[in-house]
This record gives C-alpha cells, sequence and structure tokens, in this order.
C-alpha cells in the first residue's frame, strides 16, 4: 500500500482559509458591528451557501432549476417564526392576535443551556429545521417537475417559487406567516465571523457530498444521462436526492439571508434573486464550488460597497454628480458582467476548484 | 448442459405501424460469444434496446437467468393496429417494465454504438463511477466519509481492471482524449466494473480500421475468457464476427432468418441473398 500524504495544494488551501478566517475575526474586533465591511462578509457568504446550492444542482447533476428563490422564502419564513421573541410576537402580528407559535426556539434553549449557548443553539436549530421544510417541498416538488428536461423543469420551478411567494402573503395563513406584514425583531449571530463558520460547515458538507460517490454519479447524470443509467444510476432518485439536498442547503441560505436583512418579507424573494444567483453560479463557472464562493464576494462586495460612490456623486475621486446619480453603479455592474462573460467564457473558474489553482500544470492536460 | 442466461421469447417491437422487431426469440447459454447479425436497419438495435430496457417491447418476453424480467403484450390503440405473432400469449401474465438502471442491477451490462463516455471525466472515474451501483453506501454515510472501507475497495477493483484492459497508464486523462479504439476499451471496462453474467456489446468495432479490428477481437476473446463472461454482441463486421462467434442470429426486416455456427451462417443461402440482394422476379 502507498502511503498516503496531503498535496502541497492542499496544504495552501487550508492556509488560504485560515487566512480568510483570521482577517474576519480581526475585522470582528476592530470594526462596529454596522460598518460596510461586516456586512459584505455577511451577505456575500450567505450568497455563497445559495450559490453553491445552487451549483450543486445546475453545475454538477445538470439540472437546470430556477427555484432557488421559494426555497429560500421557505428557510427565511422558518426562520423569522420560529425565533421571534414571545415578548414581540403580539407587536409583530399585530393584526393576527400575537400569532399562532407562542414559543421561540432560542429562549427555549435559553432555558436550560444558558443565554449564549442557548440562543445560539436555538437559532442554528431553526435554521436547519427551516432547510428541512424546504427540502421537504423539494421532495413533494420533485415528483412531478423532475421528469421534465432542461428549461422545461426551470420554467416549472420559477412558477412553484413564485406560486409559494403568493401563498405566504394569503391571508388565510397570517396567524402564521403575518402575510404581506413584515416578520422582524428575530436575532442575529452579531459577527461576521459567525456568518463565515456556518457558512463554511455547510459549504464543506456539500464539498464532500461533490467528491462521494454520489457526487460522481450526479456528475454521470450531468454527462450522459443515458449511460448513466445504463451503467445502473436509478435516475429518479438521485435527481431527487440532488434537488432535496440542494433545496435544503436554500432554506438554510434563506434562514440567513433573514437573519442579514433583519426583516423579512415574502414581497423580497422575487425571482430576480433567482437570477441574481443563477448568475454568480454562472460567471464563477458552473461546475466550481470556488467559483461560486469567489464571485459572491467579488459581487456583493462592489455591488454594496467599492462601487457605491456611483451612486452617490463621488467615485475614486471623480466629482460628478450629474452622471453618478441613484442606480449609475447597476448600469457599470451589468457592463462589467458582460465584459467578464466575454473574457471567461467558462466563468472565472472553469470547473476548476481552489487546490487545482495550486497544481503545477503538466504536459497533456494530465493532472498530479 | 451450461445454464441459459438470456432467454428472448416472441419478441415485438412496432414503432406505430412499422414492426422493427418481428417474434425473434432467441437463447444466450453461460459462457458463448453469441452475435446478433443483419444489414443496416434490420433491427438489431432495437431489439438490444428492448432486452436493457430503453424500449418496452409491444410483445413478447425477456427472461435473464430464468426469471422473466421484461413482459408486455399490445395494449390500448397498439391492440387494433398490431400487426405481429403471438398476441394472445402473454395476455394473461403481467407486465414487466423495468428502467435500464434496474436491469444492469440484476447483471445485464452494455456498451453503445455511438461511444457513450462520461466526457468531463477521467479514465479512472469512468470505471469508478459504474462502481456506484455497487455500493452499501447512503448518501449520509459517503458524504461524511463513513464508506472508506468500501471506497478503497473499489478503488483497488477499478485499478485491478484498468491493468487487465491496459489503460492502467492514460487512468488520469479524460476519457474522451483517448484515441477511438481505447475508448472503445474503456467503455467495454466500465459495463466489467458493474459486474454483469452477460456483457452486451452494441457494435463495438464500428468505424474501427482492420487492425483495431483485429485487436478488439483479440481483446473481446480474452475478457471472456479472463472474466468467464458471457457475451451478446452485435456486429457488422463479418470477420470479426465469423472469428469470436459461437452462435450467430441472423436478422432481416426484423425477422430471424438464420441461425447456427458460423460456418453454417456463411453457406446459408437466405442470408446471402439478405446481404447481398436478390434480384427481384427474373
Amino acid at each position: 500500500m502507498k502511503k498516503k500524504t496531503i498535496g502541497k495544494e492542499y496544504l495552501f488551501t487550508v492556509v488560504i482559509l485560515l487566512a480568510a478566517l483570521a482577517v474576519t475575526m480581526l475585522l470582528d474586533s476592530r470594526l462596529p458591528g454596522y460598518h460596510i465591511v461586516i456586512k459584505v462578509i455577511k451577505k456575500a457568504s450567505v450568497y455563497s451557501l445559495v450559490a453553491v446550492s445552487m451549483n450543486l444542482l445546475n453545475g454538477f447533476t445538470g439540472l437546470f432549476s430556477l427555484g432557488q428563490a421559494g426555497f429560500m422564502l421557505l428557510g427565511a419564513y422558518s426562520y423569522a417564526v420560529l425565533c421571534i421573541p414571545v415578548d414581540k410576537r403580539a407587536g409583530v402580528y399585530q393584526y393576527f392576535d400575537g400569532g399562532v407559535v407562542k414559543f421561540s426556539l432560542p429562549e427555549v434553549f435559553a432555558g436550560f443551556l444558558g443565554d449564549k449557548v442557548g440562543s445560539a443553539v436555538g437559532m442554528i436549530l431553526a435554521l436547519l429545521v427551516g432547510g428541512v421544510i424546504a427540502a421537504f417541498f423539494a421532495y413533494l416538488i420533485g415528483l412531478p417537475v423532475l421528469r421534465l428536461k432542461s428549461d422545461y423543469l426551470a420554467i416549472a420551478t420559477l412558477g412553484f417559487a413564485e406560486i409559494m411567494r403568493t401563498i405566504i402573503q394569503w391571508n388565510a395563513i397570517g396567524p402564521l406567516t403575518n402575510a404581506s406584514n413584515l416578520l422582524r425583531g428575530y436575532p442575529d449571530f452579531g459577527s461576521a465571523t459567525a456568518y463565515l463558520l456556518l457558512i463554511g460547515v455547510f459549504i464543506a458538507c456539500i464539498v464532500l457530498l461533490v467528491n462521494s460517490t454520489y457526487g460522481r454519479a450526479f456528475k454521470a447524470i450531468r454527462d450522459d444521462e443515458v449511460a448513466a443509467e445504463a451503467m445502473g444510476i436509478n435516475l429518479a432518485h438521485h435527481k431527487r436526492l440532488a434537488f432535496v439536498i440542494s433545496s435544503f442547503f436554500a432554506g438554510i441560505g434563506g434562514g440567513m439571508l433573514a437573519m442579514y436583512m433583519g426583516a423579512v418579507a415574502a414581497m423580497s424573494f422575487k425571482s430576480s434573486m433567482t437570477y441574481e444567483i443563477l448568475l454568480l453560479v454562472v460567471i464563477g463557472g458552473i461546475g466550481s464550488i470556488t467559483g461560486s464562493v469567489m464571485t459572491s464576494f467579488l459581487y456583493i462586495a462592489s455591488l454594496e460597497w467599492l462601487l457605491r460612490g456611483l451612486d452617490t456623486g463621488k467615485f475614486l475621486g471623480i466629482e460628478a454628480p450629474g452622471l453618478f446619480k441613484n442606480g449609475f453603479r447597476m448600469a457599470v455592474i451589468s457592463v462589467i458582467i458582460m465584459v467578464v462573460v466575454l473574457f471567461f467564457r467558462k466563468g472565472i473558474m472553469g470547473d476548476r476548484e481552489l487546490p487545482d489553482l495550486f497544481r503545477r500544470r503538466r504536459k497533456g492536460g494530465e493532472k498530479k | 448442459m451450461s445454464q441459459n442466461i438470456l432467454r428472448l421469447e416472441n419478441i415485438t417491437m412496432q414503432f406505430g405501424g412499422v414492426v422493427a422487431v418481428d417474434d425473434l426469440s432467441l437463447e444466450v447459454n453461460e459462457g458463448e460469444i453469441v452475435a446478433l447479425i443483419g444489414p443496416n436497419g434490420a433491427g438489431k438495435t432495437t431489439a438490444f434496446n428492448t432486452i436493457t430496457g430503453v424500449y418496452e417491447p409491444t410483445n413478447g418476453q425477456v427472461s435473464f437467468m430464468g426469471e422473466p424480467i421484461v413482459r408486455n403484450h399490445p395494449q390500448g390503440k397498439m391492440k387494433q393496429s398490431y400487426k405481429g405473432k403471438e398476441a394472445e400469449k402473454f395476455l394473461s401474465a403481467p407486465v414487466l417494465d423495468p428502467t435500464p438502471d434496474k436491469i444492469t442491477k440484476l447483471g445485464m451490462a452494455r456498451t453503445f454504438q455511438n461511444i457513450r463516455l462520461w466526457k468531463s471525466q477521467s479514465v479512472f472515474d469512468n470505471v469508478l463511477i459504474a462502481k456506484h451501483m455497487l455500493r452499501t453506501s447512503n448518501v449520509f454515510s459517503a458524504t461524511f466519509r463513513l464508506n472508506r472501507a468500501e471506497e478503497a475497495r473499489q478503488r483497488e477493483e477499478v485499478m485491478e481492471l484498468l491493468r487487465i484492459v491496459g489503460l492502467e497508464d492514460v487512468k488520469d486523462e479524460l476519457a474522451t482524449s483517448l484515441p477511438y479504439g481505447k475508448q472503445r476499451r474503456l467503455e467495454i471496462a466500465r459495463a466489467l466494473a458493474t459486474e454483469p453474467k452477460l456483457l452486451m456489446l452494441d457494435e463495438p468495432a464500428a468505424g474501427m480500421n482492420p487492425q483495431e479490428t483485429d485487436e478488439l477481437t483479440e481483446f473481446i476473446g480474452r475478457i471472456r475468457d479472463e472474466f468467464h463472461m458471457t457475451i451478446l454482441l452485435i456486429e457488422h463486421h463479418m470477420d470479426l464476427v465469423m472469428d469470436i462467434s459461437d452462435r450467430i442470429y441472423v436478422i432481416d426486416f426484423g425477422e430471424l432468418i438464420a441461425t447456427g455456427t458460423p460456418d453454417e451462417i456463411q453457406n446459408n443461402q437466405r442470408v446471402i441473398d439478405a446481404y447481398l440482394g436478390v434480384e427481384e422476379d427474373a
């Protein structure tokens, strides 16, 4: 037996990830919670998870689904409903007699695990419940729609997301979802480090899945469905599995997005949110987890922070209040995206991952 | 008497008004290499597809190792328009229509006429993915690496298989970067990785030059000997078929026109007519 050694490229990868974590911890300790950099890290990590979950489906299994916003919505509402503190419920559900849910998971756990640990456990549990609910709906939706292929699947899942958005705002279920009113007052992880760590754990799970025997089967389905089926891979079972797992993580991502936004309304989970995430997946590289994560951070950082000046009249020292008006940064970022797509036909990373960048290229495309 | 592996009874495949396979019955016994030949459009691949679950036959039954696995009788509109024979024979028996993956799991693995390898995967992974169906792990144990022993064993088996078929040195290359002949070998290796009892080859020598065909002939013979494999193949190259087949079935316009050993087939007047054509009237 050969002795297994950890390659240099994995060592570098670990170093980079640890460095990112250290920088975040440093920023957390130096900057106030409302600082734009902290906000960017939080939002970008949430978007990373959602983009990676979409990549699992669209990039690794080859199922073109556009239901992501719908599953995020389910996760977001589950989190909010389960976490609003009991004494705030009367205020939040003012039109529905304080709502039907009369407990708050973080408070329940704070009761016997102590305030800090207990509420964290409760919050994470609420996120997971959101994921499970999203996964359950994915299972139900998957039974009929996964028979469809490519564009038809995309339209069916898009329709599902829109239907969910409307149902959530339905007055009849108002005592649970507060209908079209905001849900607010639920707790948030204060630090960006917590976001980064939690998202890191979830993305690590997806990475492990993609590199397992199931992940290989997903890629086989993507590459050639007929051959995959002829080699004993049950298509219906594996497609459903990918759909359910992807939705599970999208649900968690939705819960964390709700956490980040501080207040959640079904209105904000429009199909344009799905397109935004699809954009991250495509620009990052379809089938590259590193690409999705990197692009999420680049995109959110430029949109929320670096290009802000374009909207407020001053950018890179240039003052042009006439041109740099509200909305101008959206025009600029669209141009940037078009240029990126022109130069990187397969996305920034293609189908490569972080460790691949440190591998020395050999002749004939042979990998180590 | 050796064991019967595959038996087709009265298999008929009708598309609309066209009968592509008409009342085909054949048998493959353990350890045999059986060839199914016929001119272009005779219905060979269609027959193949009804065995492997790609098509549901209009009528007839396929048995594997003595067990019926595919069975059908004309239903619905087809009841009126059915042009084949033996429409009553399977009427009372339940319909069996498994998907291709279920049939592969029973122990029948196939290759494709137009090579269908997984393009973005390495040679090694192409074979390893075929091992997926033999897993005992579920998605959790696989994700969290609780199936290490199984994974390691499967990797060993894949290496061994690649050694036997002579693709060990190119195991990390992209499957599609291999030369044509090696891609064929890889496809056969991939089918073998599912540990089948019957190997089904759909025109393995399609598009090969005479030298590559010779190598393939030798290779298929070696597979039979080393794996004690039973093989059913469809082929156009007569040298290959005559060299390695134990028995041959010839079909033309969906119908079985001859069966026998290579010598018998070579001297069969109907087969010669089918391939060369007969003058009408005269």
